[in-house]
């Protein structure tokens, strides 16, 4: 039997959040009533025309940047033509063959190494309306008795992102889409939600045995809407790729969706798509020349994005692979580290406090005053534990201060604890008996039972020790 | 009593100020002519009772979205649409106070060189009634040769504003490309769709243009424009003025219209301009083809739009697609279907380079020649239309002969050039027009020779039988 080696690419798309449409003033609708946020444009009246969104061209300068690209000197909307009742005008305002970014190249890093993907394209394009089709079997148009359009979401910038066919298994597509989900949040640009849809993604996927240097034909697998759901349906459609060929079929071009109950692939049906967008420069709109002052403000503007800051942090503060990325979950969580470390408290003790004690508090670490955490980190050994827990669960009130919660001190006076520690050890001879007939771990109950007794507030190390030596 | 025949916008306008008139008087004067002569010409589509202004009255081509005023562009696709904003243009002369009278007739979705296309029937040239007063926007042509509106809006893709008014005997301004918002104007092919006046003066086109002309946020092919200058010269010192020998040796320019445009450069020689000829070989070979091409493949787009979902007719059927078959096939005329279907194959797969992308390499040979013409002249001369206004139903059955029409217009179009028509005397008892072609952005230059020649001419814009 061959090896087989899969050919992934990525085609994302990406809702920007701008304050209005691509095209018009509305404000884009996720959520509101449906068909309240439209106009005469964005409802292709007779005579509307469009006039483009300069946030949302500045936008997806800022994201081709961040993606290597180069931004084009003259970029061009074109129509993309199709009947389909979420296209109000008969086409979509899109880029075709003089897009805005092309030539990009986006690092993920990963415990193994950087694994790079090529960027074919960036380009700015209007959403569809968003369609309901109710009394068919499907729930597509095709057979549905009745079908409902709300134009809220209609004209709302998108930007779309190709990728080369760099992907070699669906694991590594599923990084590449979470840490360029993360970058555009960071940019700011859009929310990049896969539930709410802001965030979409489709893949392109073929096979070929290792060694082999021409592609095979590939498939295009859509509906899916989420990071786990992409990554299953890659390797549902590997699978079902390896198979054909190697009974002998032969691979047809076509679209599929991923059906997550049953974790196979199904064709879409052909009538469905269109064969001929009759694609042609858009003359209602005069081709994007950006000011290069702008295009190289924006790149001077980026911030350091979650890839490389990753890899900085490992260098930096001598953290394993892991710990960087989970620190790099988001960029508050990332700059919270960085003000406790850089205040001098042990980097991988903070990195512990924060992936552990502090994540499961909750707490948004954008309001965190991190000088404040960082005396109650240092402090973690000398405070009772209980104080320490209620620190990190507080810490994100506007009046957080360390000193509340360092001035409890821990019970380290023996002679106040022995009395406590005799009378649990009369209380449970049973576990007495097991720990001297070689049950050592029980030793972990004995100390919970004391901490119990006094809240949390008895110094660890004095109690370990005076129960090692009354049970020996 | 007030002589609609006679009166200008600016004579009118002057009465207004002198409180000679009121507004009112004069919206009765134009209305009384609408109801004396309308049922005849069929210039107006819809007319409108009563406006909150008092200024001086016009008529806008039904193309031209008029909030609150039915607005169908000529197709039963729209027969029942009431649009819910005003185009720039419109919101532009109500800025300016003018009321509005009624909407023109137009060939569907301005298609067509007679109004015969229009789906609610032809209009009539005020000449001769048996006669078309040209299209598309002959409704508006022949409401301003009539009296029945002082001055008028039409709207220009291959020549829909300058033949109406060659063949009505008024003076028609196809504007620079960019200088007149095409927002709420129903489209028809994009990159060549302008706005611009039709009146019985040089003057009153400055007057309208400089109320419609200038950059709209809402249209972002728009840019800024020179201040209108208001012409009143006599002469044309200096002037250099070319003949095209291709725009005025064309087959099938019809000898009548030659002796008029001939006497009319004759006089310019007079009026002190430098008169030479020059050359736009493929200008004229071409650009007819290459307007049949990109005019086509825009409209295929932009009229995708009316598939009964939102507005405008619906025929129901058990499913979208049958549905959207249903409505276009009952809401489109004949030309629009044609074209539809043409321009769809232009940008076809497999297609796009042999014919689309190859007329837009060509559109800009054109220009450039045009460009070339330029250097050595600052306007150049030529008939509007080959021939006086034809008989209804005669071109109606051969689209290809109807094209013809406008094969003197179009070249200048193509390159997005400023265009005006002014009556230059009669053939076989009907208006003769003469085109005035400058650069881009020249049209002050176009009104002073085209107010200095009217003067010169003197035309009588009124038709013979209605004086």
């Amino acid at each position: 039997m061959p090896e087989w080696e899969p050919v992934i690419g990525l085609e994302i798309h990406v809702q920007l959040k701008t304050r209005t449409k691509m095209f018009c003033g509305c404000v884009p609708g996720f959520g509101g009533e449906p068909n309240t946020r439209t106009c005469p444009v964005c409802l292709a009246f007779p005579g509307a025309l469009p006039v483009p969104n300069e946030t949302a061209v500045e936008w997806t300068i800022k994201l081709g940047h961040a993606l290597n690209c180069r931004i084009a000197e003259h970029a061009v909307f074109h129509r993309k033509n199709y009947f389909y009742p979420d296209n109000p005008k008969g086409y979509q305002i899109s880029q075709y063959d003089e897009p805005l970014c092309v030539d990009g190249s986006f690092v993920v890093p990963g415990p193994k190494g950087d694994s790079e993907v090529g960027i074919v394209r960036a380009h700015l394009e209007e959403d569809a309306a968003k369609t309901i089709h109710l009394g068919g079997a499907t729930g597509r148009i095709v057979g549905a008795a009745h079908s409902d359009v709300d134009f809220n979401r209609g004209g709302t910038p998108l930007v779309e992102i190709v990728t080369q066919p760099d992907i070699r298994s669906a694991d590594q597509a599923k990084r590449f889409l979470q840490l360029l989900r993360q970058t555009i949040v960071e940019l700011g640009v859009s929310d990049a939600e896969m539930e709410k849809g802001t965030l979409r993604a489709d893949a392109n996927v073929s096979v070929r045995e290792v060694a082999e240097t021409g592609y095979r034909t590939r498939t295009e697998l859509k509906n899916m809407n989420s990071f786990n759901h992409i990554a299953r349906g890659i390797d549902a459609e590997l699978r079902r790729q390896t198979e054909v060929w190697e009974s002998g079929g032969e691979v047809v071009q076509e679209t599929l969706d991923y059906e997550v109950k049953s974790d196979t692939v199904t064709p879409r049906r052909r009538k469905e798509e269109a064969d001929d967008y009759r694609y042609f420069p858009e003359p209602d709109l005069v081709p994007l020349e950006p000011d290069w002052d702008l295009v190289d403000r924006l790149r001077a503007e980026l911030p350091e994005l979650p890839g490389a800051r990753i890899r900085r942090f490992e260098h930096q503060y001598g953290l394993s692979y892991y710990d960087a990325e989970v620190l790099n979950g988001s960029a508050a969580l990332a700059a919270l580290y960085e003000q406790v470390a850089l205040d001098g408290v042990d980097a991988k003790a903070v990195s512990n406090v924060l992936m552990n004690e502090f994540s499961a508090t909750g707490v948004d670490p954008g309001t965190v005053d991190g000088t404040e955490l960082g005396k109650v980190i240092a402090a973690r050994s000398t405070i009772p534990r209980e104080a320490f827990m209620r620190a990190l669960a507080e810490s994100g009130d506007p009046e957080f201060k360390a000193d509340t919660y360092l001035g409890e001190t821990l019970v380290d006076d023996a002679s106040e604890l022995e009395p406590l520690i005799d009378r649990i050890l009369a209380a449970n001879p049973g576990q007495v008996a097991s720990y001297k007939g070689g049950k050592q771990g029980l030793l972990g109950f004995f100390v919970g039972q004391v901490m119990k007794e006094t809240e949390g507030k008895a110094d660890p190390k004095v109690v370990n020790e005076l129960l090692r030596t009354k049970l020996s | 009593m007030l002589d609609t025949l006679r009166l200008t916008a600016e004579e009118a306008q002057g009465l207004l100020e002198r409180g000679e008139v009121s507004g009112g008087e004069l919206r009765d004067a134009y209305r009384a002519a609408i109801e004396a002569r309308d049922e005849e010409l069929h210039c107006f589509l819809t007319l409108v009772d009563g406006d909150d202004n008092d200024g001086v009255p016009i008529a806008l081509k039904d193309v031209i979205s008029t909030k609150g005023v039915r607005t169908t562009a000529g197709s039963k696709i729209l027969d029942d649409y009431v649009p819910v904003f005003d185009s720039t243009v419109a919101s532009r002369c109500k800025a300016a106070g003018l009321q509005l009278l009624g909407k023109t007739n137009t060939d569907e979705f301005a298609m067509g060189s007679s109004t015969e296309n229009s789906a609610y029937g032809p209009s009539r040239n005020p000449w001769d009634p048996e006669r078309v007063p040209g299209g598309s926007g002959g409704g508006s042509a022949a409401a301003v040769a009539a009296g029945l509106a002082p001055w008028a809006l039409g709207s220009d893709t291959g020549g829909s504003i300058k033949q109406p008014a060659a063949l009505c005997g008024n003076v028609g301004l196809r504007p620079t490309y960019g200088t007149v918002s095409r927002y709420g104007i129903v489209a028809f092919a994009s990159s060549l769709d302008q706005v611009g006046p039709v009146t019985k003066t040089v003057r009153d086109n400055a007057l309208l243009y400089g109320i419609i002309s200038g950059r709209d946020e809402y249209d972002s092919t728009t840019v800024d424009v020179p201040a209108v200058e208001l012409p009143d010269a006599q002469d044309l010192k200096g002037l250099r003025v070319g003949i095209p020998r291709e725009l005025n040796e064309a087959e099938g320019i019809e000898p009548g219209v030659t002796v008029a445009v001939r006497r009319a450069i004759d006089l310019c020689s007079e009026l002190g301009a430098d008169v030479g000829e020059c050359e736009l070989p493929r200008s004229v070979e071409y650009g007819l083809a290459c307007y049949y091409l990109i005019a086509p493949a825009e409209a295929s787009s932009n009229l995708a739009r009316y598939d009964g979902v939102r507005y405008g007719l619906r025929v129901p059927a058990d499913n979208y697609y049958e549905m959207v078959a249903r409505t276009r096939d009952a809401g489109f005329g004949a030309e629009p279907k044609r074209r539809i279907m043409l321009g769809t194959y232009a940008l076809s797969a497999g297609y796009y380079e042999a014919y689309y992308g190859q007329a837009q390499k060509v559109r800009t040979v054109i220009s450039r020649e045009f460009a070339d013409a330029f250097e050595r002249f600052d306007v150049l001369l030529s008939p509007t239309s080959p021939t006086v206004a034809f008989r209804i139903g005669e071109k109606a059955e051969n689209p290809l002969a109807m094209y013809l029409a406008d094969v003197l217009t179009i070249p200048p179009n193509m390159a997005g050039l400023p265009g005006m028509s002014i009556p230059c005397g009669l053939s076989e008892g009907l208006p003769v027009g003469l085109q005035l072609i400058g650069a881009q952005f020249s049209e002050n230059m176009l009104f002073r020779t085209g107010h200095a020649l009217e003067q010169a001419i003197g035309f009588d814009t009124v038709p013979e039988r209605l004086r």
